[in-house]
């Protein structure tokens, strides 16, 4: 579980996250949905201590991380996994080669231990015959799905992913967002997801939290979003013609 | 003022982050290795047809400032090889090795912060500075006074085959002016500065790149400030060092 208690963060003296409390649930899915801009990248990239917060604490489980030196966050961020926006495979590193990487920094696993463990990340997440291949030779998807393996190679407790289906087509995205769901309910991972995606909220939503000008607004999940009384949610969950019509449509 | 200030600030807090202790020496070692590769063994093409060239024009320029019968011909490679070993083998393969090696780190470290590799290797608990920047150190620090001394003997070639080819010299007055009243201590000379010139382009290119803030703009932004930084520091180090050095 993962705390957030009246975090701030400012850039240049202007707030961008102001005063957050929330808590992330182990085993689910925990959503952090908002407009572009509103903040949900800062303060995931806050939680996970790669921006320092002006005041406020964070907690996983019972250990005030943003007040860790660098050696206490190092054994936290071991059991973190990272899915960023861009997918962030290290482009002079082979498919297997990044998966490997966190195993290489990490473990004293012989090479044999090591290439099963890479083989068994990258079939969960349905990359097969690719170990050799660079990230330039991968479609959008296929990057996604190799940085998740990365992400989950040392079996971290915390999975954090950064607008996952940014670039990808309805059906990847779907796919993505099911593999996510799946990873987080089969090993218990206190997940957390930034996403502007409506097919991931209704997909996902278990927990959510709505961030609007670096406030949180509301907070839920997939059932309760739709009878929200939260009129800057409502013209966010609402914003295109189709969910416009459905949502008339319903109140008929 | 301040502004430069914070930078001066930063960028020791930022080698002090390059040189902490490395999680895995093993995995260090093979970057330092690879590092070999595409920053020392790949520039050796580009230091050595510099120093051909240069090694020519300054013997023709010697030969030609020295026409008076009364200087002995074999002065122009005594003045050929002096030139080369003191000054154009370190400091104009420096700033040569400012534009190709300085670029492409501060391009390829700036590519990996926009495109967030760097944050991965954050999250993992690597310390990115030291793991992407100990290894290209070590390696141009090792590897440079390598190109300094090829550069050298390429320069001191190539001023052999243009004096003799041009009829300035003969090839025994060449070779009697660069034995003559050689002093080895300035070969020492030109691999100290090497060293230094060698730790202000990596360090410096790493840090224009390390704090890329941005997009490719910005990268291409940073791999200039890289080479023009670069370049102002080894001049300024140059002067320093000729004056500690041979006063």
């Amino acid at each position: 579980m993962i705390t957030v208690k009246n975090l701030n963060k400012s850039f240049y003296g202007k707030p961008v996250l102001e005063d957050i409390s929330v808590v992330f649930e182990t085993g689910k899915t925990n959503l952090i949905i908002g407009r572009s801009g509103s903040g949900k990248t800062v303060l995931l990239k806050s939680i996970v201590g790669l921006y320092e917060i002006e005041s406020g604490e964070i907690w996983y489980e019972d250990t005030l991380f943003n007040k860790l030196d660098f050696a206490g966050k190092k054994k936290i961020r071991s059991e973190m996994g990272m899915l960023f926006q861009g997918s962030a495979l290290f482009d002079s590193l082979t498919v297997e080669q990044n998966v490997m990487f966190p195993l290489d920094m990490f473990t004293d696993h012989s090479l044999e231990e090591k290439i099963e463990r890479v083989n068994f990340c990258l079939t969960r997440v349905d990359i097969i015959n690719s170990n050799n291949l660079f990230p330039a030779e991968l479609s959008g998807g296929m990057k996604k799905r190799v940085a998740i393996a990365r992400a989950i190679a040392l079996n971290p407790k915390y999975l954090f992913c950064d607008e996952p289906n940014s670039g990808l087509d309805p059906i990847t995205a779907i796919l993505i967002d099911a593999l996510i769901k799946e990873l987080t309910e089969e090993y218990s991972i206190t997940t957390i997801v930034n996403t502007h995606d409506m097919n991931s909220v209704m997909e996902n939503g278990e927990n959510i939290i709505f961030i609007n000008e670096g406030r949180k607004c509301w907070e839920g999940n997939k059932n309760e979003i739709l009878n929200s009384d939260c009129d800057t949610l409502n013209d966010f969950v609402f914003a295109n013609s189709l969910a416009k019509k459905l949502r008339a449509a319903n109140k008929k | 003022m301040i502004k430069f200030l914070t930078q001066f600030g930063r960028y020791f807090l930022f080698l002090k982050k390059v040189f902490s202790k490395p999680e895995k020496p093993a995995l260090y070692f093979k970057q330092t290795m690879s590092e070999f590769v595409n920053l020392g063994l790949n520039s050796i093409g580009i230091i050595a047809i510099i120093s051909f060239f240069m090694g020519a024009v300054i013997t023709l320029q010697t030969a030609y400032n020295t026409e008076n019968p009364i200087y002995p011909k074999y002065l122009i490679g005594l003045g050929c090889r002096d030139s080369i070993i003191l000054e154009f083998s370190s400091t104009i393969s420096a700033l040569i090795l400012a534009g190709k090696v300085g670029s492409n780190i501060a391009a390829e470290i700036g590519t990996m912060r926009v495109t967030e590799q760097i944050d991965a290797l954050e999250i993992m608990g690597v310390n990115s500075a030291s793991y992407l920047i100990l290894p290209k150190l070590i390696a141009t620090l090792l590897f440079n006074p390598i190109l300094t001394l090829i550069a050298i003997i390429v320069g001191i070639f190539g001023g052999g085959i243009a004096g003799t080819l041009s009829g300035v010299i003969t090839l025994e007055n060449f070779i009697y002016g660069i034995q003559y009243a050689f002093i080895p201590y300035y070969i020492v000379y030109s691999v100290i500065k090497t060293v230094f010139f060698a730790f202000i382009i990596t360090s410096v290119s790493a840090f224009q790149g390390y704090y890329v803030d941005g997009g490719s703009l910005e990268v291409g932004r940073a791999s200039t400030k890289a080479v023009v930084y670069s370049s102002v520091i080894i001049l300024l180090f140059n002067v320093i060092l000729t004056q500690l050095l041979l006063s």
